[in-house]
């Protein structure tokens, strides 16, 4: 029984090598939850609250280096230009309280459907950091996450940052829950537009077991956008409404107690046709 | 840092506090009733839910029952029974945001006030005016299910109003 608190990624490694067993805890809002409802009975513990280069980010050469363990309040006051859709999945997360100590590595390491960063990331093309005794990789969230719940994270492995471009181009998070506040999502719809690349990509929260990106949806929208500097133009109003239904059509969504299959779908399918219209001229 | 038997110091409104015998997993929260005669904090969803067990960590308003006790040593706690580390108080002994609960009739059942008591301290001490809407969005992690919440803005604006001058 203990409670390790390192202060550096290599400290933090070496525990995690010593004691694969030990539950990693980040902001504790998803790993406290299992321990107070019996669900998980820690041996060991190693608390990230002091390794201070887990909580810190930085913008250089136009990629953001975003620790794992940033909580999301900095990301929803701080990343506001250079990281838009991940600001807006940030605020729409829980609670303040949640949002004071929930981090963006622990969104990824739950892996949950629901996680509200985790459709910002892929539309974003981020790169997960991943370390170890061993050695690091480096994955997207689509290898990170494989099932609900399930990563392709070895016991001994920490996720300690995430990069992406900078901003260069609208984006756009949207979120069907039944409250603004404080809730988890029935179904999220995430979509960012890629300036620098002349790209649109889009990515589905709550409606799939794992990461969901649209890229049929995506390809079919390379055909019809006109680029003309960072924002593209649309000039049939029925690529809107034919984005929406592929989008829709990628989606694999389940009946459960938050949501019906049905209503999740057409939710997705409404959220896109919105973004799109938001993010793009016409 | 580790802890292998149990046994460690919480700083809790400004007293070092020990925990001894305690299990690993036990929650802030749990360890600040339980075990520190503090029950300010109440205990009710243990999921993040409700915010009747908010707290400050170093200055950080969070839920005491997502916070692993353990894991919160070298941290600098305040609960609802220190806020009058944060704000003047009055001869009863009440802070203007406690005060202004009683006189706007904020309080009903009582449950959710020490979380919300704290949850406003934290809100007024980073934006001293908020609007309507920003104070609704800092206190949406504070669940009442009796007021309505009609007379908990009015509080917050008393203290607001008072504060001003």
């Amino acid at each position: 029984m203990s409670v390790t608190m390192p202060t550096t990624v290599e400290a933090t490694l070496e525990a995690l090598a010593d004691t694969p067993e030990a539950m990693v805890l980040a902001g504790g809002t998803d790993a406290m939850v299992e321990v107070n409802y019996e669900h998980r009975r820690p041996t060991s513990v190693v608390s990230l609250r002091r390794v201070e280069e887990l909580r810190t980010w930085s913008v250089e050469d136009g990629v953001v280096r975003l620790g794992a363990a940033v909580p999301y309040t900095e990301i929803e006051r701080r990343l506001v230009v250079e990281a838009p859709a991940l600001a807006q999945a940030s605020r729409t997360v829980g609670s303040p309280q949640i949002r004071n100590t929930g981090t963006v590595g622990g969104n990824l390491a739950t892996g949950s459907p629901a996680g509200d960063t985790i459709p910002v990331l892929a539309a974003l093309d981020a790169v997960v950091e991943i370390a170890s005794v061993r050695g690091r990789r480096e994955v997207g969230v689509e290898e990170l996450i494989v099932g609900v719940k399930r990563t392709t994270l070895a016991d001994d492995e920490l996720i300690v940052a995430i990069r992406f471009p900078v901003a260069s181009g609208p984006q756009e998070f949207l979120k069907i829950g039944p409250r603004n506040a404080m809730v988890i999502s029935i179904a999220t719809c995430a979509l960012v537009v890629d300036g620098a690349e002349q790209a649109v990509r889009c990515a589905l929260g709550s409606v799939s077991p794992a990461p969901l990106r649209c890229r049929d949806a995506e390809a079919f929208l390379a055909e019809q956008v006109v680029w003309n500097g960072p924002v593209p133009r649309v000039d049939d109003p029925r690529t809107v409404e034919t984005f929406g239904a592929m989008v829709g059509a990628a989606a694999s969504p389940i009946d459960d107690h938050r949501s019906t299959a049905d209503y999740r779908r057409h939710g997705v399918t409404v959220m896109a046709r919105r973004a799109l219209t938001r993010a793009v001229a016409s | 840092m580790s802890s292998s038997d149990g046994t460690y110091q919480l700083t809790v409104n400004g007293e070092q506090r020990t925990v001894d015998s305690s299990w690993i997993g036990e929650s802030l929260l749990y360890v600040l009733r339980e075990r520190l005669g503090l029950p300010g904090a109440k205990n009710a969803c243990e999921q993040g839910e409700c915010g009747s067990c908010s707290v400050l960590v170093d200055g950080v308003l969070v839920c005491s029952c997502l916070e692993l006790a353990a894991a919160a040593v070298g941290t600098d706690i305040v609960t609802v029974e220190g806020v009058g580390e944060l704000s003047p108080v009055d001869d009863t002994g009440l802070t203007d945001v406690q005060r202004a609960f009683v006189t706007e009739g904020a309080v009903q059942c009582g449950f959710c006030t020490p979380g919300l008591i704290v949850a406003v301290h934290d809100l007024l001490d980073r934006n001293p005016e908020p609007s309507t809407s920003e104070m609704r969005e800092a206190l949406a992690g504070n669940l009442c299910r009796c007021t309505g919440y009609g007379r908990i803005e009015a509080a917050v604006e008393q203290v607001v109003e008072v504060r001003r001058g």
